[in-house]
């Protein structure tokens, strides 16, 4: 359980390290790469809090 | 302002989507059973909602409240100003959520035990020393009050843009503000904040679906900005030297989002603690629409808006693209948007002067009313008597203070046995230091660090945290264990 909350460190890395993202392409359905990656890790994000949650709860 | 004002209709909407709002906030104790939570007193009920909120009514208010008006004016200026930079406020919005799913339901099961509605209630109970808790209110009330001050300057930008001369606007809105929380308390802006919430999505979906079909599609409008903008370097899309500003402003700001006292009265008046959890994984949803908000910016670009004044920017763009009506009814969503959240800032102040500040005056209902007023018609004469500009800069410097409050109130709740003295030095040096380098910077929210050569500009709100919790670590070192009172000169 206590393992499983470290996935709730993933928004962190994966925003916080502009590298993975500062770029324009790939572009999607006309979004720079900048633009739509961030914007897709709002559902991750909660999907995590989710998962990390229920799963918590459950062990 | 010199856009052509967009006539009656936009006005009639306005002022019908305004008056309603308020008429239905201020009249809650009426339409609404009367039914004060078990155990509840009077000025719980006023002042946390008796602590009853159920998970929908805590995603309208906290999302209500933690994106105001003034998000929805200043993250696409500031967009508008600086292009892809501007964002930072999407991955700050995205990881907070994390961050408020591990930290929040531990302080709301403490605030329930106690019945403490404050952060520095918590923090009093934690570390037994009133010197501290006087710190964490005080830091508190100085970081929310110029907030207050900007929803204010939010509803005078959409009078403006609809044609209204003067001030005398404003002090409307202002008197509709104060009757609205006097009345209500907590239960207003809680039961207002649906009408708002709706009301901004209808706006800003109506925008981000319109108005690229107008500029020729998302592709085309991002490139037509892009020509408005300084052009990064290869296929970047910061430019040179902004990565580490754009993660450490995001991260600051993250740390710093809930221990406002306005958000924090949000989280503490929930249900239970579940209530958090779940808002934590619904309330990402804002963050989307804030992403859309921001898109707004370079709309602007891609729309021909050419102001020097950016928080006109999206005014300037409504007028620009939508049917006088619509505009009319996005203002006043804007307006209504501010009323949410200066009502719960408003609440929150009056809590931690009540509870924290004055003693003894904790069960007073009108000693928190009074207080509430007080500290809104502070911030009227703020904007009113002293320029915009001097709200935001306070603002800036706010959002450092108030991250001074992090150690004492967050890494209080580890096993770590912290001294009080230890929290106060550390809250002290944390709170002059990040002070100074403000002002040194020309009160900018960044510092530049001079490494070996290399030049870097970093949150100065994170480095004012850094040297706070490495105080703490130290004093706690030196001085160990759980001794309360211990002075420090």
């Amino acid at each position: 359980m206590k393992m499983l909350r470290l996935a709730l460190l993933l928004p962190f890395l994966g925003l916080l390290w502009l590298p993975f993202y500062d770029r324009i392409e790939p572009s999607f359905l006309g979004f720079p790469f900048f633009y739509w990656y961030q914007l897709a890790w709002v559902p991750l994000t909660s999907l995590l809090v989710l998962l990390v949650w229920k799963k918590g709860a459950r062990s | 302002m010199t856009a052509q004002a967009p006539g009656p209709a936009a006005l009639i909407v306005f002022i019908l989507f305004f008056a309603a709002t308020i008429l239905l906030g201020s009249t809650v104790s009426w339409w609404r059973a009367h039914r004060p939570a078990h155990g509840a007193d009077k000025s719980e009920d006023w002042g946390l909602g008796g602590r009853q909120f159920g998970t929908w009514v805590t995603w309208f208010l906290v999302g209500g409240d933690f994106y105001t008006a003034y998000t929805v004016i200043a993250v696409p200026a500031l967009v508008y100003a600086t292009g892809a930079f501007g964002f930072f406020a999407l991955p700050y919005t995205i990881i907070v959520y994390p961050f408020v799913f591990l930290v929040m339901p531990i302080l709301w099961r403490i605030a329930h035990a106690g019945r403490h509605a404050t952060a520095a209630d918590i923090v009093r109970a934690r570390f037994g020393s009133r010197p501290l808790e006087l710190a964490i209110a005080c830091s508190g009330l100085v970081a929310v009050m110029p907030y207050i001050a900007l929803q204010l300057i939010g509803i005078r930008t959409v009078i403006a843009a609809l044609g209204l001369p003067g001030e005398i606007p404003l002090i409307v809105a202002f008197v509709s503000l104060a009757a609205y929380t006097w009345l209500g308390g907590l239960h207003a802006p809680a039961l207002t904040a649906f009408i708002k919430d709706i009301m901004i999505y209808i706006a800003v979906l109506a925008a981000v679906i319109v108005i690229p079909v107008h500029l020729g599609g998302y592709a085309a409008m991002f490139a037509t900005a892009a020509q408005h903008l300084p052009k990064p370097e290869g296929n970047h899309a910061l430019m040179a030297g902004q990565a580490v500003p754009y993660a450490t402003l995001a991260l600051s700001s993250a740390l710093a989002a809930f221990l406002y006292p306005h958000t924090l009265t949000g989280v503490l008046a929930a249900r239970s603690a579940d209530t958090i959890r779940k808002n934590a994984v619904m309330l990402p949803a804002y963050t989307l629409l804030l992403g859309l908000i921001a898109m707004l910016g370079l709309m602007a670009h891609a729309a021909g808006i050419v102001t020097t004044h950016s928080s006109s920017v999206v005014p300037l763009l409504f007028l620009a693209i939508f049917p006088a009506w619509f505009s009319g009814f996005c203002f006043a969503a804007v307006a209504v948007g501010a009323l949410v959240p200066a009502a719960v800032m408003a609440i929150g102040a009056a809590n931690l002067v009540t509870r924290n500040i004055l003693t003894g005056r904790g069960q007073d209902v009108g000693a928190a009313r009074i207080v509430a007023f007080g500290v809104k018609l502070g911030a009227l004469a703020c904007v009113l008597f002293l320029n915009a500009q001097f709200a935001i800069d306070l603002q800036l410097l706010g959002g450092l203070w108030i991250l001074q409050t992090f150690p004492a109130l967050v890494l209080g709740l580890t096993r770590i046995r912290f001294s009080a003295g230890a929290m106060l030095l550390g809250w002290t040096v944390g709170t002059l230091f990040g002070t100074y380098l403000c002002f040194q910077d020309g009160l900018k929210p960044t510092h530049v660090l001079a490494l070996g050569g290399l030049h870097q500009a970093v949150s100065t709100g994170l480095l004012a945290l850094l040297v706070n919790i490495g105080v703490v670590a130290v004093a706690t070192v030196l001085v160990p264990g759980r001794r309360t009172e211990t002075t420090v000169a």
